[in-house]
């Protein structure tokens, strides 16, 4: 078979069309993206008519692949970290529901926040919801996983979660594929009461799970991913997680002393394993890509059994991604450092694109806002974050997707006027709708404005849900239409652009501000493509 | 044999097609391959980077461990510097001179030139200058690459034919400029 030179994020794509998958569901968001991005482009994706359209966010993402799942055929959902927060309760309720086909749910969180608000390690989602957790080490086992995973998913009738980390989604090599398997035909589950979570049913079905989940402990294919390899330096021993076991080999490969290695790439863990290590070594050094869960488990509440080193007691920094020269160090290596960053290297944080239409509403915004005084703009997750950062030092809230809207409304109940939401059209339509309903119901004296740019800009560029809609969407909802205003944010516009904001902010009640103007990145984008299509057409 | 190659640049510059190539022509080669990327926020005008590896043994780590990178090909003179802890002491920097300034306090340019020259084996040309020469003032990228062929242990033609498979879709107009770009910094970075 063919071999590929993939993204992580890409084999995890391929494998799933390899494996029958008959839709992916998904929210943009760094470092998952490029899993739907490559579903939606591959030809066989198209041949073989596998649904791939966006979703609103990742738990409406989260349900319609749930409902694939009831209807027999195998689907699967992706999303960044936090974007699980967004989907979990559908998440941890379908591990009580079960699945009929096939569910993989991937998980692509960021250590070190590269593009992230917190560091949030998946795997214990997959804990607290009792369902099978695979972290592949490497893009091939990325590939080779998510067979195993749909068949695991039939197999138990439980969603499978995959957590990957930054590196590995975002990083290539070759990939060796498979023979593709055929979709599922649609089937009904074969008990009908099955994903009817009424207390009766659910406390018989939940009571199933948790002894199903000690059964997973024992599961060979999952044990077959726990792999321990013995040594005779039983000094320490070496528990590796995910992606951690290559930083470990990167090390090993220069200096090897011997330590028995446990790589650790699914969960349950079966304690076997862990015992043997354990018993055989004085201490155990935990290298984990995220929180420190197994070492927590080893450690245990009294911590006195075991002698344990990892994230906790500071062998291993507390936070952020590990990489080699850091798990070289937790080794107690010497490792080889370069030379030290020259003093003249100054920071470039990222900036808005030149010509970018978010710039001009905030450049208005902050001339507007003179009259205000400071403190009053809440914000929230997309390129206009960057509004936070000089020249405009303007936004002082960034939590989670829609909390702009919302928080302006508490801050507003506080007595702050005048408040502002700063939204994205993608994230408004994500989770920013039901936060303006609040808004319209007790008609919050706050101003949103929605910066649309008609795109998921942060991410590149994919569709947003409602472009062309939003204003329909904002009166449905009841906004008042005397104060739904609609800018061009242009500099020529300037002038006119900062008297609507003045006149809204000091409206007493609702407003909403729409604001709009392509994203330059996906103007020029399109343009190119046209006049490619122009191109290829003489 | 291993190349540990650390590309850097500011978001949008076009280090991933530099990647890329480097990436189509160690499959050509039969090498083994893994590069990571950076995508997200920082591309939007921030620093970005991608650890580039190859070598003809199986690669564990995404990542290249401080002071093991054989080579930094860099098209910003300052985001050269921001990888030294990466280098190994043999290692090379090729870097394009052109600064981008999107930051107010941008650093000096002698003292940046001054800062590149202590490094030690280091070639840095005006690619912006090369490309233009050539019509063509967007493959300054690959004049840098072709700039740091010869640190790159894969005959050159091998690097030709990969920019041939990368711009293929782009028609024969673009495949040529960029070999020229190629072909002219390679040149560029052998007579200085």
């Amino acid at each position: 078979m063919q071999k590929l030179l993939l993204l992580g994020d890409e084999a995890i794509a391929q494998a799933a069309l390899d494996a029958g998958m008959s839709g992916m569901y998904a929210y943009p968001g760094t470092p998952s993206t490029e899993i739907m991005e490559y579903v939606q482009a591959s030809p066989g994706a198209a041949s073989g008519n596998v649904r791939r359209e966006w979703s609103s966010n990742e738990k409406t993402a989260m349900e319609a692949a749930l409902g694939m799942s009831y209807a027999g055929k195998r689907a699967m959902v992706a999303m960044k970290h936090v974007g699980l927060n967004v989907a979990a309760d559908a998440f941890i309720n379908s591990a009580v529901t079960g699945v009929n086909g096939g569910l993989v749910v991937v998980a692509a969180d960021d250590p070190s926040m590269h593009s992230s608000q917190n560091e949030q390690d998946s795997r214990f989602y997959g804990r607290f919801a009792m369902v099978p957790v695979l972290e592949p080490r490497n893009q091939q086992e990325a590939y080779d996983m998510i067979f195993d995973a749909f068949d695991l998913s039939e197999k138990y009738r439980l969603p499978v979660l995959i957590r990957i980390t930054t590196r590995l989604a975002h990083s290539r090599a070759a990939v060796q594929r498979r023979e593709a398997r055929a979709q599922n035909s649609s089937s009904l589950p074969a008990d009908p009461r099955q994903f009817v979570l009424l207390p009766a049913i659910a406390r018989k079905q939940y009571r199933a799970l948790t002894g199903l989940y000690e059964k997973l402990r024992t599961d060979p294919v999952l044990s077959g991913y726990n792999r321990l390899t013995k040594g005779s330096n039983t000094k320490a021993g070496i528990i590796t997680c995910g992606i951690a076991y290559n930083y470990l080999l990167e090390n090993l490969r220069l200096h090897n002393d011997g330590h028995p290695v446990l790589s650790l790439a699914a969960y349950p863990v079966n304690s076997d394993l862990v015992a043997e290590l354990v018993g055989s070594c004085d201490r155990v050094l935990v290298l984990e890509e995220g929180y420190p869960l197994i070492e927590e488990q080893l450690r245990g509440l009294l911590d006195r059994d075991v002698k344990v080193a990892g994230r906790l007691d500071g062998t291993v920094p507390r936070d952020g991604e590990l990489n080699p020269s850091i798990v070289a160090s937790s080794l107690g290596m010497q490792g080889s450092a370069g030379k030290e960053v020259p003093a003249i290297v100054r920071q470039r944080p990222p900036s808005f694109c030149k010509g970018c239409g978010h710039a001009d509403v905030f450049a208005a915004l902050a001339e507007v806002m003179k009259g205000f005084g400071p403190g009053r703009v809440f914000s929230d997750i997309g390129c206009y974050t960057l509004g936070a950062l000089p020249p405009y030092n303007m936004v002082n809230s960034c939590v989670d997707m829609g909390a702009s809207v919302t928080m302006a409304v508490g801050a507003a109940d506080a007595g702050l006027f005048p408040a502002v939401a700063f939204i994205g059209d993608s994230t408004f339509t994500h989770s920013g709708m039901t936060g303006l309903l609040d808004a319209v119901i007790k008609d919050s004296p706050i101003t949103v404005i929605i910066s649309d740019n008609s795109t998921t800009g942060m991410t590149g560029g994919q569709q947003s849900q409602a472009t062309g809609r939003i204003e329909s969407i904002c009166l449905g909802l009841g906004v008042n239409p005397d104060h739904l205003r609609v800018i061009v944010p242009l500099r020529k516009n300037n002038e006119e652009n900062m008297a609507v904001m003045a006149e809204e902010l000091n409206h007493h009640g609702l407003s909403v501000i729409l604001a709009m103007r392509e994203c330059i990145q996906t103007a020029s984008r399109n343009k190119k493509a046209a006049a490619a299509e122009k191109n290829q057409a003489e | 044999m291993k190349c540990d190659i650390i590309l850097a640049g500011v978001g949008g510059q076009g280090i991933l097609s530099i990647a890329a190539t480097i990436g189509l022509a160690a499959v050509e080669e039969g090498l083994f391959l893994k590069q990571s990327e950076v995508h997200g926020m920082s591309q939007r005008g921030g620093d970005v980077q991608s650890h580039l590896r190859i070598s003809d043994r199986e690669i564990h780590s995404d990542l290249i461990p401080h002071g093991g990178a054989d080579l930094i090909i860099s098209v910003e003179p300052m985001e050269a510097l921001r990888y030294l802890p990466w280098l190994s002491p043999e290692g090379w920097v090729v870097t394009n001179s052109v600064p981008y300034i999107n930051i107010p306090d941008y650093p000096d340019n002698a003292e940046l030139m001054a800062a590149l020259e202590d490094t030690g084996n280091t070639v840095v040309l005006d690619a912006d200058s090369i490309a233009r020469e050539l019509g063509s003032p967007r493959s300054g990228n690959m004049v840098i690459l072709g700039a740091a062929s010869s640190f790159i242990p894969m005959p050159f033609e091998i690097l030709e034919h990969a920019v041939q498979q990368l711009f293929s879709r782009k028609g024969k107009e673009i495949v040529d400029l960029n070999i020229q770009a190629l072909v002219a910094g390679r040149e560029a970075a052998a007579t200085r």
